[in-house]
């Protein structure tokens, strides 16, 4: 279980820093620094097992459907990783703290930081591979977030942006390989592909995956051609280049390489990608490192270049190589987040980091010459150092290998590689810490506080160590995770100092001469190389992004031109084209089912519905008259809802009808009540040949289906409605109980969709809107009553009845056609009614509900129902009922369903009520006054009195009511 | 009567098609009106026609009427109110807003997002 720990604990920690800062910079130190260092100590705690050989696992299933587990394995390429990660990231986090400057947020970085380190130690600690893959993509997530850290920069913006194109693509290329693995082997979990070496190579989709993985892990890992994007993202700050592209980041796809490596490597393309891949990429890196004036640019492309040479390594793939390549990641990881550090340092106190700026520092910044001079000998390869060590090795294995039959072509390409590293690494020296000293530094360079030079020096200090001693300091670690990378075999090996007289050590000898005489002759060097072509990677890639972007441009504008009326018709072409692809593949034969007889009514009634159809269609210009149409298509529609056995649906259509068409009759006050003419003829045919198509592929498709026979799964629901949800009324008992959880969410989006009629008409009312509103006059002649007493007078007396109704219907729901949608549409007309009759502030004043409010219980009460559910230990709206005797009125039944239909009832009220009341409202928002200003207050003789007035002055002679003071006010 | 729903169905898509194609805001309320009407029945008729046999135990004879789709449709008519409210009212704030219910963008209406650096 500490293995999942030690995976979670940065992400929990992430919060720390961004709330610590508010106690300082030191105490969000602190706390990042101690997160990090809890989950070292906890990897600690594995060691000794894991030096023993033993692979150490945790973790639980997730979604174990998709073979989706989280598990977690600690074996020794894992714990090297996972040491690096946290160890070095111990260190950045308290170099950071001094580097950063007062006005940068530190608490967002370290979140970054621990963020990062997170996803990290997830790559390395995985077993399965589909959760690496997450943590792989969090990774460049946020590492774009820390290259761009400074997003006052261009560089910091453009630099982050490449890297995670260039890192983002190259996962998404490293997905479709890991599920091609993961479907070869049939399993995800990386412990069992990892024993199934003959299985993947046999496969035809080796090689198909193991090139798409490559490329995942060539892109993060800055290998030729991806490897552009790591100086670009160098405009980070310099604790970032420290810690992702010296330590880190970049060595994920080396890890993922070396994880990989016993089932994937050992084959001719795997030779022939990687190890060529890697050679290219080391000889290319070193030289232009060579010519690199930024110390972090050099810095940069030596480090490309040195994940070159692993790469290289690990495509030899002999066990051998693969030992080296494991201690060169050491080496590497320790001398070169050493040197970037000091790196920083320099630009830091200097304040530049130009070499051509720089010199004779080394009297000033003794501490930091001194810790670089060590470092960048080590890079080198200079005895007595660890890069000394692995150098050699490495040379010793490039002299046994034949590329393409020829056995010279690898051994002199790393000679050449090696002459360059020693060459830019004596610059980095040379140039920046010896010789003159100039009078012309941007600042007084001196050395930094302890806490920004105690980071690098603690990572110089295995640096020199293990160049002394390396049996003693490294080889239990090179053994355990170069045992797990080769998968157990290994050779027997020593790490030593001296192997004798060797080809190597004359390489190598070969390799600093040469670099020697290089730096010696660095100007001429210098003007050579300049003379030569430098194709630019920024601007190549910059080209290709735009031109990437104005294409799908152009494609998005061809069909997302603003026209509704084209994306329309776009899509029904498309569902058209669809469906009659789909009918002409399958059968065509009648069906067989009887038909029902259709009685003379039914004729009738279908007659009125094609009838209604035609006038809405040719009537709809005229705006009320084609509503009123669709409105008795809708009728009809309910009658045969009855007449084919189903009263819910009817009841539920003609109360949603009339809803409806109070809606839209409100808005149709404030729009226009035609439309213009503005189709053309060629528009007209097209439209009815689109319609035509669909109406005919509708109702084919209805009349095949009603004339088959079809298996339903309504049997289960008929069998168990009376003894497992209590009901009687299946379609009731459905709706509340069996797929009671689709009911909850509809409601949801039914409150939603009122909210957002609420937000978008109180957002009316207001602003320049409101007060277009405000001086809106009606295009229609108004009733001289807006309150028409024989309206008012049934509404009221209705208002009782009506919710009788809507309680008796709500009740009988369970057994009878009813239930809580209808109930609640009822109760919402005969409330809107009283809206309509009596006026909004009249009925406003006296309905003191929210609507908000109820919408929100409405919910609540169902989601209560099903949690009751969920305590008493049943599944989520899982129902219980039982039936009561009482006195009088006899047996009856509660069910839980009830109180879930209550919460439907609520929302359904709520909503209706939410949007229309809302509606209504807007009439008051405009400027003309009302006829009368309270229900009922026609005063005839007042009215006489103001027609025998002359021309009456301001007000406009409709609303000219000296009614006698109203008891209602004009808006409660 | 199967022959008389299918093509209820049938006339009602073409209309409500017919009148989604126009070009104002209102045509287009009414015709996903009558689109939803047509998709409604079309999917409570999956369930077979039946005659007097609703879905409520005890009421008929041993036979009753499919109940699932019923559901089904009964929440999509509940639903569909709430997607036409919303329709309207979103055609009305926008005629508040710019005078106009026609449904398509003006010539130059929608300028590409300019170029972000």
């Amino acid at each position: 279980m500490s293995l999942a720990l030690i995976v979670m604990l940065p992400f929990l920690g992430a919060v720390l820093p961004a709330l610590m800062i508010r106690a300082g910079r030191n105490a969000c130190a602190i706390a990042t620094g101690s997160v990090t260092l809890l989950a070292f100590a906890l990897l600690l705690t594995h060691v000794p097992a894991v030096l023993r050989g033993e692979v150490i696992q945790a973790g639980w299933t997730w979604l174990p459907g998709l073979g989706l587990n989280v598990n977690f394995f600690l074996d020794g390429l894992g714990l090297l990783f996972a040491g690096l990660i946290l160890g070095i990231g111990l260190l950045i986090i308290a170099y950071a703290r001094f580097y950063l400057a007062k006005e940068d947020p530190m608490g967002t970085f370290y979140t970054f930081l621990l963020l990062f380190q997170g996803a990290m130690v997830g790559i390395v600690l995985s077993d399965n591979i589909l959760l690496l893959l997450i943590f792989w993509e969090l990774t460049s997530l946020s590492s774009f977030l820390l290259i761009g850290y400074w997003r006052h920069l261009p560089e910091g913006r453009q630099g982050a942006r490449m890297a995670l194109a260039v890192t983002g693509a190259g996962g998404l290329a490293m997905i479709a390989g890991m599920l091609m693995l993961g479907g070869i082997v049939g399993s995800y979990d990386l412990t069992v592909i990892l024993r199934e070496r003959e299985l993947i190579q046999a496969s035809p989709l080796y090689l198909p995956a193991l090139v798409l993985i490559l490329v995942g892990c060539f892109a993060k890992s800055a290998q030729f051609p991806f490897h552009f994007w790591l100086p670009h993202a160098m405009a980070a700050p310099t604790p970032v280049s420290a810690y992702l592209h010296s330590a880190t980041m970049v060595k994920a796809g080396i890890f993922l390489m070396a994880r990989m490596w016993p089932v994937l490597a050992g084959t001719e393309a795997w030779f022939y990608l990687v190890a060529t891949t890697g050679l290219v990429t080391m000889v290319l890196g070193a030289g232009i490192a060579l010519f690199k004036d930024d110390l972090k640019g050099l810095l940069a492309f030596s480090t490309v270049s040195h994940l070159g040479l692993v790469t290289l390594l690990l495509g030899f793939g002999t066990p051998m190589a693969a030992v080296v390549a494991v201690f060169h990641i050491i080496n590497h990881a320790s001398f070169k987040a050493a040197l970037f550090m000091c790196a920083g340092i320099v630009d830091h106190e200097a304040g530049t980091r130009d070499v051509r700026r720089l010199g004779g520092l080394a009297a000033l910044m003794p501490i930091t010459a001194t810790l670089v001079t060590v470092g960048a000998a080590s890079m080198a390869g200079v005895p007595l150092l660890n890069g000394f060590l692995s150098k050699e090795m490495m040379l010793e294995e490039a002299v046994h290998t034949t590329w393409a039959g020829q056995g010279w072509i690898v051994p002199l390409a790393v000679t050449a590689g090696a002459a360059f590293s020693v060459a830019y690494s004596f610059r980095y020296i040379v140039h920046v810490f010896f010789g003159r000293r100039r009078d012309d530094y941007p600042r007084t360079p001196h050395d930094p506080p302890a806490g920004m030079w105690l980071p690098p020096a603690v990572l110089i200090v295995p640096v020199v160590a293990i160049g002394l001693f390396p049996e003693t300091f490294a080889g239990d670690l090179v053994r355990a995770s170069a045992a797990a990378v080769t998968g157990g075999v290994l050779p027997e090996f020593q790490l030593a100092l001296w192997h004798g007289f060797t080809v190597a050590l004359a390489l190598s000898v070969i390799a600093l001469a040469g670099g020697f005489a290089l730096l010696a002759r660095y100007r001429a060097v210098r003007r050579l190389w300049q003379a030569g072509p430098h194709p630019e990677a920024k601007a190549m890639f910059e080209a290709v992004l735009a031109a990437t972007v104005a294409a799908s441009r152009r494609v998005m504008h061809g069909l997302h031109n603003g026209s509704l009326g084209r994306y329309l018709a776009v899509t029904l072409v498309a569902a058209l084209a669809l469906g009659l692809a789909a009918f002409q593949a399958g059968g065509h034969e009648a069906g067989l089912r009887d038909s029902l007889p259709a009685p003379a009514a039914a004729v009738v009634a279908w007659l009125l519905l094609v009838g209604a159809c035609g006038l809405a269609v040719v009537l709809h210009r005229q705006r009320v008259l084609a509503l009123l149409a669709a409105g008795v298509v809708g009728l009809i529609v309910s009658v045969g809802f009855v007449y084919l056995s189903a009263p819910d649906l009817a009841l539920t259509q003609i109360s949603v009808e009339v809803a409806t068409v109070i809606l839209i009759l409100l808005a149709l006050y404030f729009l226009p009540k035609e439309s213009p003419r503005e189709s053309g003829r060629g528009r007209k045919l097209r439209d009815a040949a689109l319609a035509v198509g669909a109406g005919l592929g509708m109702g084919g498709l209805a009349w095949a289906a009603m004339t088959r026979d079809a298996a339903t799964l309504s049997g289960y629901y008929l069998d168990n409605a009376v003894s497992g949800g209590g009901g009687t009324n299946v379609v009731n008992v459905i709706l509340v109980d069996f797929r009671g959880f689709d009911t909850f969410g509809e409601i949801i989006v039914l409150g939603v969709a009122a909210l957002a009629i609420y937000a978008l008409l109180d957002g009316a009312v207001r602003g320049a809107v409101g007060r277009k509103l405000a001086a809106w006059t009606p295009d229609e002649p108004h009733s001289a009553d807006r309150h028409p007493m024989i309206m008012v007078v049934a509404t009221r007396v209705m208002l009782p009845l009506a919710l009788m109704v809507g309680a008796y219907i709500f009740l009988r729901g369970h057994n009878q056609p009813g239930g809580g949608f209808i109930a609640g549409l009822v109760v919402a007309i005969a409330l809107i009614m009283q809206y309509m009759a009596s006026g909004f502030g009249w009925a406003a004043q006296r309905m003191r509900v929210d609507y908000h409010a109820m919408i929100g219980a409405g919910v609540l009460i169902a989601a209560a129902t099903g949690i009751a559910a969920m305590v008493m230990g049943y599944p989520f709206l899982t129902s219980a009922f039982d039936h009561f005797h009482l006195p009088l009125i006899g047996e009856f039944e509660l069910a839980s369903a009830l109180a879930f239909d209550v919460g439907v009832f609520l929302t359904v009220v709520g909503a209706v009520m939410l949007a229309l009341a809302n509606l209504s409202r807007l009439g008051r928002k405009t400027g003309v006054a009302p006829v009368n200003e309270a229900p009922m207050d026609v005063d005839p003789l007042a009215r006489r009195q103001a027609a025998a007035r002359p021309a009456a002055s301001g007000a406009s002679a409709r609303h000219d009511q000296p009614a006698p003071a109203p008891t209602a006010a004009r808006e409660g | 009567m199967e022959f008389l729903v299918a093509s209820a169905i049938a006339v009602m898509t073409a209309a409500g098609v017919y009148l989604l194609l126009r070009l104002r805001t209102f045509p287009v309320v009414l015709g996903l009106g009558l689109l939803t009407y047509a998709v409604n029945v079309f999917l409570f008729a999956t369930g077979r026609l039946v005659v007097h046999a609703p879905a409520v135990i005890g009421a008929a004879g041993g036979t009753y009427a499919d109940p699932l789709p019923q559901a089904l449709v009964l929440t999509a008519i509940v639903i569909s109110f709430g997607m036409t409210a919303v329709i309207v009212v979103m055609a009305l704030r926008a005629w508040f807003e710019c005078g106009s219910d026609q449904i398509d963008l003006h010539e130059g209406g929608d300028a590409p997002l300019r170029e972000r650096e």
